[in-house]
């Protein structure tokens, strides 16, 4: 099932001609009405007639979250304000957040490429589909939301929050289909399984953004509520969601690549990497009115892949993020995620979902301690159950990162708990 | 005829164990033994007390890492050789001890041997075969 099937299966050659075309109108847009972006093309001596072909993209320079507070709030547009219609916003956790504005067209372009991600994630016009995102300045909800109501779904907009209410209205109205961060998705997997009706619920798919989903988070959230979860990608510099998403053979996120250009770079040079290698993700989106923005670096590592998915689409695939540049460690020469560690630390009982890593200099060497915390009072009485789990989660550990990492399991509530973005890394190695 | 034994996971750093024992002060609890073992990185706390259901709820509320089980507190002869005549007799029917640790009163004048093992109830039969006297809670409570 296709919501746009022309665009969704060009060929190659064809994508590459809407992309340099969109490419053109965007950065004469950009450099005709966004002052910043004149001033930086002219530094940069590039022009919007020197755009010839798609690589002369690499002669744009690249755009960081600093330009976009420094232009807080509408100094990027390139509409006029009276024809922006809708404001979204990031939580802006570290400073001013990063404002997008839209456009009539804009919001009609967003709700068919959240279309195309629904839909191509399994999701039909007989759906009900609860958005348990939160409404409000984060595009994640409205996004969904736009992309389900052109589909023609049947939508809950119930929000967050109110978790045993989430239940019972996913239990009374029949609910197919649940938006959520994966968090909070198995939180209330957990809860419909704790209040016995698990079994009583139709849902069917996933439709998770907004945070990493690890591997072994997908699984535990399929286990207990037997559904398929799928992840799509986006952000609030790019117009939010829709930027790609998962179809249904789960291998891999389609971009919508008639309306964004991607790009992988070496994080440390700027350089652009061939296809098929890993690096951080930079994205022009093509189509924006109110809020363009070229070469946007996202911070997330990814890969890029043009081979042929068996879904038919023809749009390039960009693997699951693993993790940002920003929470990046390397130890021993390995690149190690905090998502990683996260994953296993998720699937192993006894312990809770908090962590903090600890990293060392010892004798000249890396060291990485993981500290959780032990929340299961049955294996107190032996203490070497209590190693044996250390061991098992070191194993776990081993096998996923490639490196050889210390646990130290500590008592329930140690361990800072955050409310915004989570500060879980102690490097003690420069000190 | 056993006793609640209160195991408390416990972290080997600076006032781990004030923590403990404040929160057990707090709710008037009292304790009859206790043991914690001399190790490098965290330890299990066990004690004894007179209200052992109020003492798991309390700690569990405050967040601790906490699990009851059944222990066997079994009388001993306060002379030499009195512990290694009951440790000979689990070990002829083959029971393993897991830990234990003893402790004196005055109330009562005795010495009791705390043991945890792992069939419980055939170490109870042979010891009490063999003339031995265990201790229930309703003992401890009257310590």
């Amino acid at each position: 099932m296709f919501w746009q099937k022309d665009a969704e299966t060009m060929n190659r050659a064809k994508i590459k001609e809407v992309q340099l075309e969109r490419l053109k109108w965007t950065v004469s847009r950009c450099y005709n009405n966004v002052p910043y972006y004149k001033e930086m093309m002219d530094k940069a001596g590039v022009t919007p007639e020197k755009i010839k072909t798609l690589d002369d993209v690499r002669r744009l320079p690249l755009t960081t979250k600093d330009v976009l507070r420094q232009n807080y709030p509408f100094k990027l547009f390139a509409s006029p304000k009276e024809d922006v219609v809708e404001i979204h916003a990031s939580s802006g956790t570290t400073g001013k957040p990063v404002v997008g504005g839209y456009t009539k067209n804009d919001l009609d372009l967003w709700g068919h490429c959240m279309a195309r991600l629904v839909v191509a994630a399994g999701a039909r016009q007989d759906d009900i589909a609860q958005i348990s995102f939160g409404y409000g300045l984060f595009t994640g909800a409205f996004g969904l939301h736009y992309g389900l109501q052109k589909v023609g779904c049947m939508i809950v907009p119930i929000s967050s929050g109110n978790s045993e209410k989430q239940i019972m209205l996913m239990e009374d109205f029949g609910v197919t289909v649940l938006i959520a961060t994966p968090s909070y998705a198995v939180y209330l997997s957990e809860l419909a399984k704790d209040l016995g009706v698990a079994g009583n619920l139709k849902l069917r798919l996933g439709l998770f953004g907004s945070e990493v989903c690890t591997p072994e988070m997908r699984k535990q959230i399929e286990n207990n509520i037997g559904i398929i979860v799928t992840d799509n990608y986006g952000l609030t510099e790019l117009g939010g969601c829709g930027v790609s998403g998962e179809c249904e053979e789960r291998d891999g996120l389609h971009i919508n690549e008639d309306h964004f250009l991607a790009e992988i770079i070496d994080p440390d040079t700027g350089e652009v990497l061939p296809e098929g290698e890993s690096g951080e993700l930079v994205i022009t989106p093509l189509s924006k009115e109110a809020f363009p923005i070229f070469r946007y670096r996202t911070k997330d590592i990814s890969r890029l892949s043009t081979e042929p998915c068996r879904c038919g689409r023809t749009l390039i695939r960009m693997d699951k993020v693993v993790g940002r540049t920003d929470d990046m460690l390397i130890i021993k020469g390995v690149n190690v995620f905090p998502s990683q560690i996260e994953s296993v630390i998720f699937t192993m009982p006894h312990i809770g979902p908090h962590y903090q890593l600890v990293l060392r200099k010892e004798r000249f060497m890396d060291c990485l301690e993981v500290q959780v915390e032990l929340i299961d009072g049955t294996l107190l009485e032996k203490y070497g159950e209590l190693e044996a789990l250390e061991n098992r989660i070191k194993d776990k550990l081993r096998i996923v990162l490639g490196i050889d990492c210390g646990v130290t399991l500590v008592a329930p509530r140690t361990i800072t708990r955050f409310e915004g973005k989570a500060k879980r890394i102690v490097d003690l190695r420069k000190a | 005829m056993s006793v609640k034994q209160i195991s408390v996971f416990v972290e080997n750093k600076q006032g781990a164990l004030l923590d403990i024992t404040t929160r057990l002060s707090q709710h008037q609890i009292n304790i009859r033994a206790v043991s914690l073992a001399d190790t490098t990185r965290f330890g299990i706390f066990r004690l004894i007390v007179d209200k052992p259901d109020e003492c798991e709820k309390a700690l569990r509320e405050e967040g601790f890492t906490v699990s009851i089980t059944n222990v066997l507190v079994v009388k001993l002869q306060d002379r030499p050789g009195g512990l290694s005549e009951a440790v000979k007799i689990l070990s002829e029917h083959g029971i393993n001890i897991d830990y234990l640790y003893a402790f004196i009163t005055h109330a009562i004048n005795d010495t009791c041997v705390i043991v945890r093992v792992g069939d419980i109830e055939f170490a109870e039969k042979v010891l009490m075969d063999n003339g031995f006297t265990l201790f229930s809670d309703e003992d401890i409570l009257k310590i």
